[in-house]
C-alpha cells in the first residue's frame, strides 16, 4: 500500500501529508524521513533565520513580521505582528506560550509540523522570544499526540545541547528556556485563555474578557503572547528570506502558504501546503494537483470549510479563494485550515448532529448558554434520527441556536438570500457554543427537507454500512 | 501508589522549569498516570503536596481532562474516532465492530483486563479516516478485519506499544548549565538584555 501511495503524492513516513508541485514554505523537509533530527535541519537551512534575526535588532525582527501580515494560523486568523504590539512596554517578564493543542475537527497540520519538523517550531519559537523580550516559553502540546510529543522532546534536548536553546543562545547575549508542556484530552484548552488556565494546572475554562488578549494580561497575569504552532513555523524561513520575499506568495491580504487537511469523500485526501488567497475551493478538491475531485460516482452535498465551528458551503461556494475575507463576507470561516467534504450520500442531519456531539460534549460548562444549549441540540438532533422529533422541532433548534447567537447567524448565501457574514454574536465567553449552532443552521437552512422529512416519518434512520476504505 | 523515588526526582526537575509549581500539576499527573496505568488517590495526594495544592484541587483539575483515569483501564486503550471526517469513512461502524468483536461496550475493558474500548473525538488524523489509536499511538484507514489483527497482535505482544500510560519515550531534560533560569512574575524585572540592542542601534 505504501508504495503506490507514494506514487500518488503520499510519503510513507508522514501519512496523509501529501507532496506536490508549488512552494514549500513550511513543509519542504517532510519528504526526508530523518526530518526531525537536528542533523537534517542543520543541513537544510535550519538555525540560520535565528542567526539572521539575531544579526539585527529585536524591533528589526519585529518589522519584518508585521510587514510580511503573517496571519494566525490558529483558527481567527489575526495578524501576528500586531498581536504582537499588544504587548505593554515595560510591564517584564512576558512569556511565550505555543498552542499545539489542536484539536479542531478535521484539523491536522499542526501535529504534522511538530512531528515532522519539531526544530523548525522551536527555531519560530526563539525569533519571537527574541523579537519581544519574551523571556520564557511554554510550548503546550495536545495530551494525546505522544509522537509529537517525544519529537518535540528530543528536538529540545538536542537544541539545547547545541547552543541554540537556553542560556546564551549561539554564544549571545539572548537566553531563553523552552519547556514543553502537556495537555490532557480537553478541546476548549485550543482557546488561547482556557490553555493559560490549564497551563496554570487548573481546569482549562476560557477566561472572562475583557481583556481581550493575553497580550495585556496573560500567564500569571504577566503580558503573555500565544501564538499556533503553523503560525511560529513560518518564522525561519521569513527570516531568511525576508518579508517581501514572503509576501510574493499568496496573495496582498492573506500572504504565504496555508496548511490545509482535506478529509471526507475525495480521491485522494490530504494536507496540502496551498498558497493563501489564491488557490480555490474548486482547485484543491477537483485539482490535479490536490484532492482530485469526489470519490467515483458520487457528487458533492456540502463542505465544511474550516473546521467543525465552520457555517458549512455548498457547490456554489467553490470558487471562493482561500481566503479569510471573502469567506467571511460569503458566511463562514477558513479558520483552523480544515476542510471536510461531504458527497450526495451524505446524511445531512445526521451530519450536524455528529459535529454538534461534539460540541455538546466539549463544552466546558462554564457559560450557561453552551452548557445546556449544546446538550439541548444534541438530544433533539438525536430524537429526529431516532424517528422521535417532533414538528416543533426544527423551529426548537433555530431557537436554542438564537440563544447561544443572537440574530442572524453566519450562514451562506443560498437562493437568492444574502449571505451573513462570519463571525457571530454570542452570549458566551468563547466561540464553542456559537460552533455547535453552525451546522445546525446550515443544514437547516439550505436541507430543511430532510428535517421535514425524518420529523414526518418518524423512521428510525438505519445505519447505513459504508465499505471502509473504499475507492480511497 | 505514591510516586516512586526515581518520578519523585523526575517531579523535582519537572517543577523547577515552571515559575509557579502548580504549572506542573498536568506534567505530573501524566508521569503518575504512566507509573500506574491510571491515577491513585495516593499519587494525586502526593502529587498535591509537591505542587501546592489539596487533594480536592488536585482531582478537582485532573476530572476536567479525559486523558486522565481513576480506575485501573486496560494495558491497551483503543480509541475509535467517530467525528465527522471518520464518520463518513465508516468510524461508527467500526466502533461497533470493535465492541462486538471485543464482547466489551463502549468505555468498558475486556475481561482479560487487555483492551479498553473509547470513543474518541478528532485525533487529528482526518485523511486516513477511520483512524484510531492504541494508548495514543495512531492507526490510519482501519478496516474491520484490521482491526481484529490488531487486537490478536496486542494480546499476543506483538506491538511495541508500551501499557497505557505512557506517553512520549523521550523526557525533555535541560543541562543545569545550559538553564536560562525560570523568570517568576513576582520579581519585577527590568527588560531582558537583548532589547537593549533597540536602543543603542537608536543611539547608534
Amino acid at each position: 500500500m505504501d508504495q503506490q501511495m507514494a506514487v500518488n503524492g503520499y510519503i510513507a513516513h508522514a501519512p496523509g501529508y501529501v507532496h506536490n508541485d508549488g512552494p514549500k514554505l513550511i513543509t519542504s523537509r517532510f519528504t526526508h524521513d530523518d526530518s526531525f533530527t537536528l542533523a537534517r535541519y542543520e543541513a537544510t537551512g535550519g538555525y540560520e533565520g535565528l542567526r539572521a534575526a539575531l544579526e539585527t535588532t529585536p524591533a528589526a525582527v519585529h518589522d519584518e513580521v508585521r510587514a510580511a501580515t503573517l496571519l494566525g494560523r490558529g483558527g481567527a486568523g489575526f495578524p501576528a505582528g500586531v498581536k504582537w504590539g499588544f504587548l505593554p512596554p515595560g510591564k517584564h517578564p512576558y512569556y511565550l506560550v505555543v498552542n499545539g493543542d489542536e484539536s479542531e475537527p478535521g484539523t491536522y497540520k499542526d501535529r504534522l509540523l511538530m512531528e515532522r519538523d519539531p526544530h523548525q517550531l522551536i527555531e519560530g519559537c526563539l525569533i519571537a522570544c527574541y523579537a519581544l523580550g519574551l523571556q520564557q516559553c511554554f510550548l503546550y502540546v495536545r495530551g494525546e499526540m505522544a509522537l509529537a510529543q517525544e519529537r518535540i522532546a528530543a528536538a529540545l534536548n538536542e537544541a539545547y545541547e547545541a547552543g541554540y536553546v537556553g542560556r546564551g543562545i549561539c554564544g549571545t547575549d539572548f537566553s531563553v528556556d523552552i519547556v514543553m508542556a502537556w495537555g490532557a484530552g480537553a478541546y476548549i484548552v485550543g482557546e488561547e485563555t482556557a490553555l493559560i488556565e490549564s497551563l496554570e494546572g487548573r481546569r482549562g475554562m476560557p477566561r472572562l474578557k475583557p481583556p481581550y488578549f493575553p497580550a495585556a494580561v496573560g500567564l500569571y497575569g504577566q503580558p503573555t503572547i500565544v501564538n499556533n504552532v503553523e503560525t511560529l513555523s513560518n518564522l525561519p524561513w521569513m527570516m531568511v528570506n525576508g518579508a517581501e520575499a514572503y509576501r510574493r506568495y499568496g496573495s496582498e491580504s492573506s500572504p504565504g502558504t496555508r496548511m490545509f487537511a482535506v478529509s471526507g469523500h475525495l480521491r485522494r485526501p490530504g494536507v496540502y501546503e496551498v498558497e493563501h488567497g489564491v488557490t480555490t475551493f474548486r482547485e484543491l478538491i477537483y485539482g490535479d494537483n490536490f484532492c482530485q475531485g469526489i470519490r467515483d460516482g458520487h457528487e458533492l452535498k456540502m463542505f465544511i470549510p474550516g473546521g467543525g465551528s465552520a457555517p458549512w458551503f455548498f457547490a456554489e461556494h467553490l470558487d471562493l479563494p482561500l481566503e479569510a475575507r471573502p469567506v467571511g463576507a460569503a458566511g463562514s470561516m477558513l479558520g483552523s485550515g480544515a476542510i471536510v467534504i461531504m458527497d450526495d450520500t451524505t446524511d445531512a442531519v445526521k451530519a450536524a448532529w455528529r459535529v454538534v456531539k461534539f460540541f455538546a460534549r466539549e463544552s466546558c460548562g462554564k457559560c450557561t448558554p453552551c452548557r445546556e444549549g449544546t446538550t439541548w441540540l444534541e438530544q433533539i438532533l438525536r430524537r429526529i434520527l431516532d424517528g422521535e422529533g417532533r414538528p416543533s422541532d426544527i423551529d426548537l433548534l433555530l431557537d436554542i441556536g438564537d440563544n447561544i447567537s443572537p440574530g442572524p447567524y453566519p450562514v451562506a448565501a443560498h437562493n437568492g438570500q444574502e449571505a451573513v457574514p462570519f463571525p457571530p454574536r454570542q452570549t458566551t465567553i468563547c466561540p464553542l457554543g456559537p460552533s455547535a449552532v453552525a451546522p445546525v443552521v446550515s443544514t437547516i437552512r439550505r436541507f430543511r427537507h430532510e428535517y421535514e422529512a425524518k420529523i414526518t416519518r418518524r423512521d428510525p434512520i438505519p445505519i447505513e454500512v459504508v465499505p471502509v476504505g473504499a475507492s480511497q | 501508589m505514591t510516586l516512586s523515588p526515581a518520578n519523585e526526582a523526575l517531579a523535582a526537575e519537572i517543577i523547577s522549569w515552571f515559575p509557579r509549581s502548580r504549572s506542573a500539576l498536568i506534567p505530573l499527573l501524566h508521569l503518575a498516570q504512566e507509573q500506574d496505568g491510571y491515577l491513585t488517590d495516593d499519587a494525586m495526594r502526593h502529587i498535591g503536596e509537591l505542587v501546592g495544592a489539596t487533594p480536592a484541587e488536585v482531582k478537582g483539575t485532573a476530572g476536567f481532562y479525559e486523558m486522565f483515569r481513576f480506575e485501573p483501564v486496560g494495558t491497551y486503550m483503543i480509541n475509535v474516532c467517530t467525528n465527522i471526517s471518520c464518520l463518513l469513512w465508516g468510524g461508527e461502524e467500526l466502533l461497533h465492530h470493535a465492541a462486538e468483536s471485543l464482547g466489551v461496550e463502549v468505555g468498558g475493558t475486556t475481561d482479560d483486563g487487555m483492551i479498553t474500548l473509547e470513543e474518541a473525538e478528532c485525533i487529528a488524523a482526518c485523511t486516513e479516516a477511520p483512524c484510531l489509536q492504541v494508548n495514543y499511538r495512531y492507526r490510519g484507514r482501519v478496516t474491520h478485519d484490521d482491526f481484529d489483527r490488531l487486537v490478536d497482535d496486542l494480546r499476543a505482544s506483538r506491538l511495541d506499544i508500551p501499557r497505557h500510560g505512557a506517553l512520549s519515550a523521550v523526557r525533555q531534560s535541560i543541562p543545569a548549565e545550559r538553564l536560562a533560569g525560570v523568570i517568576p512574575p513576582e520579581q519585577a524585572r527590568e527588560a531582558p538584555v537583548w532589547l537593549g540592542r533597540n536602543d543603542v542601534e537608536v543611539a547608534g
